[in-house]
C-alpha cells in the first residue's frame, strides 16, 4: 500500500455553540485503503463526515478550526458540491434515490451528458436533449466496477431495498475523480447477505484505488473488512489501530471506556426483588420508524430504576412508545398480572403509567400553551381532574384556580423556573421544558413513571437536576422508573439495572457497575461476558 | 407613582411596540387604516353614518355564525373550512321545509334550524370521514366537495317533490324557483325582535344576542374537558394522543360542529336577508366567511372566539360601508367588489404562505 | 495511478430480481376514468339524439379552442406543482394583450401574433410573481394558486375598471365605459376573430366539416414541444424535483428557480391558450372570460387520466374529448331523459366539479397510504 494520504485531517475541531463535540482530531486514509470509524452514539461520527463532505450543518455553525489536506495542500470545503469536485462521495444512511426514475437515470441524477440542438443554440445548454446512449454507457460501467448485473433501465421502485444501496454507490463512483467515498452506517438497512454483498463490493472498490471511510457500530463487519480502525470517544480520536493489531473486544472496551462517578443514592425500605414483578413485556414488537422493537422480551422489578440503553436505531426507544401506545405495538404486556391493550395510549395511562417523549417539543409539550395548561391537561384528559360541576348535569368545567393552585405548587416543587404559570413553554429553557414535562407525568401520579432520553439537549447543571428529580420521584413516592437514555454514562448513575438494547431485542442486562468491556461488547451485540438479573 | 411611571415606560418600549406590532400583523393592521379612511371619507364627505353604522350591524349578525363555523376547524388543526357550503345547503333545506308547510315567525325560524342541524350532523360526518382520508389536501378538496354539493343540489332543487305553489316555478310546476321570499314567514325576525334605535343607529338586538349567545357557548365549549381536548388536538396532536385522546374522533367532531353552525348560519343568513337563494347561490360562501376568520387573526394553527367576533366586525363593516362611500367618492364606479377581492383573497393568501412557527 | 482492472468475478446473485411489474390490474386503474367518461359521453349521445354531423362539427371547434390551454398544465404537473389553478393569471395576461391590440386597432393575423408577443412579457412577470408565492406554499400549492387566481381577478379588474382612464390614460369610446373611467363589459375582437384558424387553408375542408388547420398546426407544436421538453436536461431536473425536492435539492439541482420556470412556462402558454380560445369565440367579456378557464381545462385532463403527479399529452387531448362531447350532450340529454334542460347543465357542472375532487381526495389518500408503507418498510 503506497505511504502517502489521499486525505488528511489536521487537528480538526468544531463545536456548537459552545459545546465542543470535536477535539483535535489527526486522521489520515491512504489510497484503496478501507478506514473503518467506530464509536457511540454522540462520539463525533456523523460531525465528522459532515464536516468532509463540507455539509451546510458545519458552515451554518460558525465552521471549524484546522485543516483538511488533500495532496498535500490544504483545501476549503464548504458545500457538498466542493467535496464533490475535490473528489469526495457520500453514500447516505438513508437512500438519496428517485423512485420513479429507472437506475440508469439516477445514477446520472444532474450530471446527464447532453447533445445540443437548434433551441438549446437559443435558450442556452439547459434546452440541450440528454444523451441517452452515454448515460446508460456510464452506468454499465459504474455497475460493472461494483460487479453488479442489474437492468440499468429497471425503476429504482421496484428493485429490492438491498440492491438500492448499490445504484447510490455507482452514482458516488461514476462521478469523475472519485477518489474517497464516505460511506454512513451502509448496512444499517440491510438484512445480513446483503451486508455481506455490500462489504464485498467495498472491497472490490478498494482494490480499484477507491479509499473508502466506512463509519458503523457493527464491530464484526469493521474486522471483516477495514485495513485501519479510528475509534472515537466524546469527540476525540482515542487511537488508531491496524486490524491485525487488535480484538473485537479492544474495540469495544475503548468504545465505551470511561470511568463513571456514582455518587451515593438514598437507599430504600425495599429494595427491589426479582419475585415482585410490576410489569412484563412478552414478545414487544413496535412499528417505530428508525428504532423497531422486534420480540423483546424484559421484566420489570416493582419500585426499582431501570435503564434501557444501546446505540441509535437499535429498538430501544421503540419501546417506550410502543407500549404507551404512540406507535403500533404488538405482542403482550403485562402489568401487575393482568394484560394491557395495546395501541390504546388511554388503555396505558389508565394501567397508571406515564411517559416523558424522548420528543419533547414534538410530543411532550404544546409550545404555544402556558405552563399550567401543559402540566394538567393531560391528566384532565385521562383522569378527569381539575374539572368542576356547573348547573347542567354532566357538564363540567375547567377549575382555573384549582389549576392555577396546583401549578403554582409544582412549580415550586420542581424548581420550574419561570415568570409563572402562564408563561407559555416556548420561552422557557430546554432544562426548564423539561421539568414541565416531568411535571405533566407526575401530575398523573403513576405507578410507571416512562423516561426517554430526558437529559438531551440540556445544560450540565440541569441534567443533574433532572436526574436527582428522577431519583427523587423513585425513592419519595415508589415510583418505578423506566429510563431510556444514549448516555451509558447517566444510566450507571443512577440505574438499579441496565438492559441493552440490540437489534430490537434484549441482548442483556447489566449492573451498573459493570466493566466497561462489557458494555462495550453487548451494544454492538456481541456476546456478554455474564448476565445478571 | 414611580412603580406607575416605569409601567408606562416599558409599554412605551420599541421592544413592545414590536411586540404588539407582531401580534397585531401587518394585514390587519392595513385593514383597520383602510377601515379608518373608509369612515373618515365617509365623515367628509357628510354621509349618513347612523345608516352605514346600522347597515354594519345587520350584516355582522348575519355572517357571524358563518364566520363562527371556521373555529372548529382550525382549532382541531384540520384548517380553514373551504367546504362551507356542505353545512349551508343543509340549512337552505332546512328552510324550504319549513316553507312548504308554511310555517311562520320563531316557529318557522326554529323548524327550519331543527329541520337542518341532523342533516347537517349526518353530512359532517361523512364530510369528516372524507377529510380524514385527505389529510394535508383538506383546503382544496373541501372547496371542490363544496362545490360539488351545490351542483348536485342545484339538480336537487330542481326534481325534489315540493308542492307549496309559492316555491316551485310558476310555470310547469316542477322544481323550486331561484330565490323564495321569506316575507310571509320569517323574514328579519331576529333582527326585529326587542330592535331598538340608539343615536339613529338601527340595533339588531335579536340577531346580535344570537350570535353573542353562540359565541359564548363556543367560549365555555373550549373550557370543557373535549373542548380542550380539541385544542390539544389542533396545537399538538401527538401531545393529545399521548394524553389518551383520540384524535381522529376531535377532528369528526369539529368538522361535525363547523357544518352544523354553517347549517344554522345558512338559516339566520336567509332570515336577516328575506330570502332564501337555492342553486348556484351558496357557491362562494365559504370565501368572506374564511377571510373573516383570518382577518380577526387566527392563523391555520390557531384560533379563538375572540379572532372570530373581531373579524367577523372588521370585514363585514368594511365591505357594508366600502359600497356607498366609494360610490360617493369616485362618482359611480364601484370598487367595493374589488376590494372584496383583493383584501379577502389577499388575506387567505397571506395564512398560505405565512411560515407558522412549528 | 493504474486503470483498476475489473475484477471478472460477480455478485453471486448474477441478476437482480425485480419485484412483479405492472399488471392488468393497474392499467386498467390508469384507464378507468377515461373509460368511465367515455361510456357517459356515449350514453349521452345516445340519449341527446344528436345529429352527428353538428356533434362532430362541435367537438373539432372545441378541440381547436382548448387544447392549447389544457396542455399548458402538463409542465407544472411534472415539476410536481400539481394541477396549475393558476392558469388564470396567464389567460388574464393574454386578455391584457388583446386589449391593448384591439385599441391599436391592428387586427388580422398580425394583430394576433402581436398579442402573443405582448402577452409574453406579461406572462413571464405574473408566472415568475406566481412562482414566488407557490415556493412559499410547499405543499400546498393547489389552493395557493387558486386562490391567487381570485387575488389576480381582483389586481385586473382594478387595473381595467378603476385604473383605466385614471391613472393610466387612455381614451377610446368604443371600449371604454361612458364615463371614461374603466373598460366595457364586453370586447368585440373582430379585428382578429378567428384570425388563427382561418390563417392556413381555410378553404380546405375533410369532408363536410371545416377544420381550423393552423390552430391544429399550434397545438401540434405544443405537443411536440411538450414531449422535445420532457427529454431536455431542464426537463430532467423538473422531473426530478416533481418527484422529491429533497433528493434534488442534494443532488445540486436549484429548486426553487425550477419550480419558477415551470409556472413561467405554464403562464406564457395559458396566455396564448387564451389568446387561441378568445380569437375563436371572437368576442369577450372583459371581466369574467378568464375566470371559468382553469377549472374546465383541469377537469378536462383530469377526465382524460391525468393525475396531481402524472399528466401526458394523451391525458389532455382525450380530455378534452370527453369533457367537451359531455358538454354538448348533457343538457339535450337532461332535456330528453327528465324534461328539464337545466338538469343536464347542472348535472354538467357538477362532474366537472366532482371529477376534481374525487381526483384530489384520491391523490391525497395515496400519498397518505404511500407514505404510511413507506414507514414500514
Amino acid at each position: 500500500m503506497p505511504e502517502f494520504s489521499v486525505l488528511e485531517l489536521k487537528n480538526i475541531t468544531k463545536s456548537y455553540f459552545g459545546n465542543t463535540v470535536l477535539k483535535g482530531i489527526n486522521l489520515s486514509v491512504k489510497p484503496g485503503e478501507i478506514h473503518a470509524i467506530v464509536g457511540e452514539n454522540g462520539a463525533g461520527k456523523s460531525t465528522l463526515m459532515n464536516l468532509i463532505f463540507g455539509m451546510p450543518v458545519i458552515h451554518d455553525t460558525g465552521g471549524f478550526e484546522g485543516d483538511i489536506i488533500m495532496d498535500g495542500q490544504v483545501v476549503k470545503i464548504n458545500s457538498p458540491r466542493q467535496a464533490m469536485e475535490l473528489g469526495i462521495g457520500m453514500v447516505h444512511q438513508e437512500f438519496m434515490l428517485i423512485p420513479g426514475f429507472t437506475v440508469m437515470e439516477n445514477i446520472k441524477l444532474n450530471r446527464e451528458p447532453t447533445k445540443p440542438n437548434l433551441v438549446s443554440k437559443i435558450l442556452g445548454s439547459n434546452m440541450e436533449t440528454l444523451d441517452y446512449a452515454a448515460m446508460r454507457q456510464d452506468s454499465i460501467r459504474a455497475l460493472e466496477k461494483l460487479g453488479l448485473e442489474i437492468d440499468e433501465n429497471a425503476y429504482v421502485s421496484r428493485l429490492p431495498v438491498g440492491y438500492m444501496q448499490f445504484v447510490e454507490i455507482a452514482r458516488e463512483i461514476d462521478k469523475k475523480r472519485a477518489r474517497v467515498i464516505v460511506f454512513d452506517e451502509p448496512t444499517a438497512v440491510l438484512a445480513e447477505s446483503e451486508a455481506n454483498h455490500l462489504i464485498t463490493a467495498m472491497k472490490r472498490l478498494a482494490e480499484q484505488g477507491i479509499s473508502i471511510l466506512f463509519i458503523t457500530h457493527r464491530l464484526d463487519e469493521v474486522m471483516a473488512c477495514s485495513d485501519t480502525i479510528s475509534i472515537l470517544r466524546d469527540g476525540e480520536l482515542v487511537k488508531t489501530l491496524t486490524r491485525e493489531e487488535t480484538s473485537v473486544e479492544e474495540i469495544a472496551e475503548l468504545m465505551v471506556g470511561r470511568k463513571v462517578e456514582r455518587g451515593q443514592l438514598p437507599s430504600r425500605s425495599v429494595e427491589p426483588d426479582d419475585d415482585d414483578i410490576i410489569l412484563e413485556l412478552k414478545d414487544l414488537t413496535v412499528e417505530m420508524p428508525g428504532e423497531r422493537v422486534r420480540g423483546l422480551d424484559l421484566k420489570v422489578r416493582r419500585g426499582e430504576i431501570l435503564g434501557i440503553g444501546g446505540l441509535a436505531g437499535q429498538g430501544k426507544v421503540g419501546i417506550a412508545n410502543g407500549v404507551m401506545g404512540l406507535y403500533p405495538a404488538t405482542g403482550e404486556v403485562i402489568k401487575d398480572g393482568e394484560a394491557l391493550k395495546l395501541n390504546d395510549p388511554k388503555a396505558a395511562l389508565d394501567a397508571k403509567m406515564a411517559f416523558v417523549s424522548e420528543d419533547r417539543r414534538g410530543v411532550g409539550l404544546l409550545l404555544d400553551e402556558s405552563i399550567a395548561v401543559n402540566i394538567v391537561l393531560t391528566s384532565i384528559e385521562a383522569q378527569n381532574k381539575f374539572l368542576r360541576r356547573t348547573i347542567l348535569p354532566g357538564v363540567h368545567l375547567l377549575d382555573q384556580k384549582a389549576v392555577r393552585e396546583y401549578a403554582l405548587k409544582i412549580i415550586k416543587d420542581l424548581d420550574i423556573r419561570c415568570t409563572g404559570p402562564n408563561q407559555p413553554v416556548r420561552r422557557l429553557s430546554g432544562g426548564n421544558q423539561q421539568k414541565v414535562c416531568l411535571a405533566r407525568a407526575f401530575s398523573l401520579e403513576p405507578e410507571i413513571l416512562w423516561v426517554s432520553e430526558p437529559t438531551r439537549g440540556i445544560d450540565i447543571g440541569a441534567k443533574q437536576l433532572v436526574l436527582d428529580l428522577l431519583v427523587h420521584f423513585n425513592r419519595e413516592y415508589g415510583m418505578t422508573i423506566i429510563m431510556t437514555s444514549s448516555e451509558l454514562n447517566e444510566l450507571r448513575r443512577i440505574c438499579d439495572r441496565i438492559a441493552l438494547v440490540y437489534r430490537g431485542k434484549v441482548a442483556g442486562i447489566l449492573k451498573p457497575d459493570a466493566s466497561d468491556l462489557d458494555f462495550g461488547l453487548m451494544i454492538s451485540g456481541k456476546q456478554p461476558v455474564k448476565e445478571v438479573g | 407613582m414611580e412603580l406607575n411611571m416605569s409601567k408606562v415606560k416599558s409599554i412605551c418600549s420599541p421592544s413592545h411596540l414590536r411586540n404588539f406590532y407582531e401580534k397585531f400583523g401587518l394585514p390587519r393592521l392595513i385593514i383597520c387604516l383602510f377601515l379608518l379612511g373608509l369612515f373618515i371619507l365617509a365623515f367628509i364627505m357628510k354621509m349618513d353614518l347612523t345608516i352605514l353604522l346600522s347597515a354594519s350591524l345587520d350584516r355582522i349578525g348575519m355572517n357571524g355564525l358563518l364566520v363562527l363555523a371556521m373555529l372548529p376547524t382550525l382549532v382541531t388543526g384540520v384548517g380553514l373550512n373551504f367546504g362551507l357550503p356542505v353545512g349551508f345547503v343543509c340549512g337552505l333545506v332546512g328552510g324550504v321545509i319549513s316553507m312548504e308547510y308554511d310555517l311562520t315567525g320563531f316557529t318557522g325560524l326554529f323548524t327550519a334550524m331543527l329541520c337542518a342541524l341532523p342533516l347537517a350532523l349526518l353530512t359532517g360526518y361523512l364530510y369528516a370521514a372524507l377529510l380524514e382520508r385527505v389529510r394535508g389536501q383538506e383546503m382544496m378538496v373541501g372547496t371542490y366537495v363544496g362545490f360539488a354539493v351545490v351542483a348536485g343540489m342545484c339538480i336537487f332543487w330542481l326534481t325534489a317533490p315540493f308542492k307549496n305553489p309559492s316555491m316551485v316555478w310558476a310555470i310547469g310546476g316542477k322544481g323550486l324557483r331561484v330565490t323564495l321570499t321569506l316575507y310571509e314567514h320569517y323574514s328579519k325576525i331576529l333582527n326585529n325582535f326587542l330592535a331598538f334605535k340608539l343615536f339613529g343607529v338601527n340595533i339588531p338586538t335579536g340577531l346580535l344576542l344570537f350570535f353573542g349567545f353562540f359565541c359564548w357557548l363556543a367560549h365555555l365549549f373550549f373550557r370543557t374537558r373535549t373542548g380542550m381536548a380539541m385544542v390539544a388536538t389542533g396545537a399538538n396532536p401527538m401531545y393529545a394522543m399521548s394524553s389518551g385522546i383520540n384524535v381522529r374522533r376531535m377532528r369528526y367532531i369539529s368538522v361535525m360542529m363547523s357544518n352544523a353552525l354553517a347549517a344554522l348560519g345558512a338559516v339566520v343568513y336567509a332570515q336577516s336577508y328575506g330570502f332564501l337563494q337555492l342553486y348556484t347561490a351558496p357557491l362562494y360562501m365559504a370565501f368572506p366567511a374564511v377571510a373573516a376568520a383570518l382577518i380577526g387573526g387566527a392563523t391555520l394553527k390557531k384560533a379563538t372566539v375572540g379572532h372570530i367576533i373581531i373579524g367577523a366586525v372588521l370585514f363585514q363593516t368594511l365591505l357594508t360601508i366600502a359600497l356607498p362611500v366609494t360610490q360617493t367618492v369616485l362618482q359611480g364606479t364601484d370598487i367595493s367588489e374589488i376590494a372584496r377581492m383583493i383584501i379577502s383573497n389577499g388575506m387567505i393568501l397571506y395564512a398560505l404562505t405565512r411560515n407558522e412557527r412549528g | 495511478m493504474n486503470e483498476p482492472k475489473i475484477a471478472p468475478q460477480t455478485l453471486s446473485e448474477k441478476t437482480v430480481k425485480l419485484k412483479e411489474g405492472k399488471n392488468l390490474e393497474l392499467i386498467l386503474g390508469e384507464l378507468s376514468v377515461p373509460l368511465f367518461f367515455t361510456a357517459l359521453c356515449l350514453l349521452g349521445i345516445i340519449a341527446a339524439g344528436l345529429n352527428p354531423r353538428f356533434l362532430v362539427n362541435e367537438i373539432i371547434t372545441r378541440l381547436a379552442r382548448n387544447s392549447f390551454l389544457v396542455l399548458s398544465l402538463i409542465i407544472p404537473v411534472i415539476a410536481g406543482l400539481g394541477l396549475n389553478f393558476g392558469i388564470v393569471i396567464g389567460a388574464m395576461s393574454g386578455q391584457a394583450a388583446l386589449i391593448i391590440i384591439t385599441h391599436l386597432e391592428i387586427g388580422g393575423l398580425p394583430g394576433f401574433f402581436l398579442a402573443a408577443l405582448i402577452s409574453v412579457p406579461f406572462s413571464l412577470i405574473a408566472g415568475y410573481l406566481t412562482g414566488l408565492v407557490l415556493n412559499r406554499a410547499k405543499g400546498r400549492e393547489m389552493v395557493t394558486g387558486y386562490i391567487l387566481g381570485f387575488f389576480a381577478n381582483g389586481v385586473y379588474q382594478l387595473i381595467f375598471l378603476v385604473l383605466v382612464g385614471t391613472l393610466i390614460p387612455m381614451s377610446n369610446p368604443k371600449m371604454m365605459l361612458s364615463s371614461g373611467i374603466g373598460l366595457r363589459n364586453t370586447m368585440d375582437l373582430i379585428a382578429v376573430n378567428k384570425a388563427l384558424d382561418n390563417a392556413l387553408l381555410s378553404s380546405l375542408r375533410l369532408g363536410p366539416f371545416k377544420i381550423p388547420w393552423a390552430t391544429f398546426l399550434a397545438i401540434g407544436l405544443l405537443c411536440l414541444f411538450t414531449a422535445y421538453f420532457t427529454k431536455t436536461k431542464l426537463g430532467q431536473q423538473m422531473r426530478a424535483v416533481g418527484q422529491d425536492m429533497h433528493i434534488a435539492a442534494v443532488s445540486g439541482i436549484n429548486v426553487d428557480r425550477i419550480r419558477l420556470i415551470a409556472i413561467m412556462i405554464s403562464t406564457v402558454l395559458g396566455a396564448w391558450g387564451q389568446l387561441i380560445y378568445l380569437q375563436n369565440i371572437g368576442t369577450f367579456n372583459t371581466y369574467n372570460s378568464h375566470e371559468q378557464v382553469g377549472m374546465f381545462s383541469i377537469a378536462a385532463i383530469l377526465i382524460g387520466g391525468a393525475s396531481i403527479s402524472k399528466a401526458t399529452i394523451w391525458n389532455a387531448l382525450i380530455g378534452v374529448l370527453l369533457f367537451h362531447t359531455l358538454f354538448v350532450v348533457s343538457p339535450l340529454a337532461g332535456q330528453r331523459i327528465l324534461g328539464i334542460p337545466q338538469v343536464g347543465e347542472y348535472f354538467r357542472s357538477f362532474l366537472a366539479y366532482g371529477v376534481i375532487a374525487v381526483a384530489l381526495a384520491l391523490h391525497a389518500w395515496q400519498t397518505k397510504k404511500k407514505a404510511a408503507s413507506r414507514d414500514k418498510e
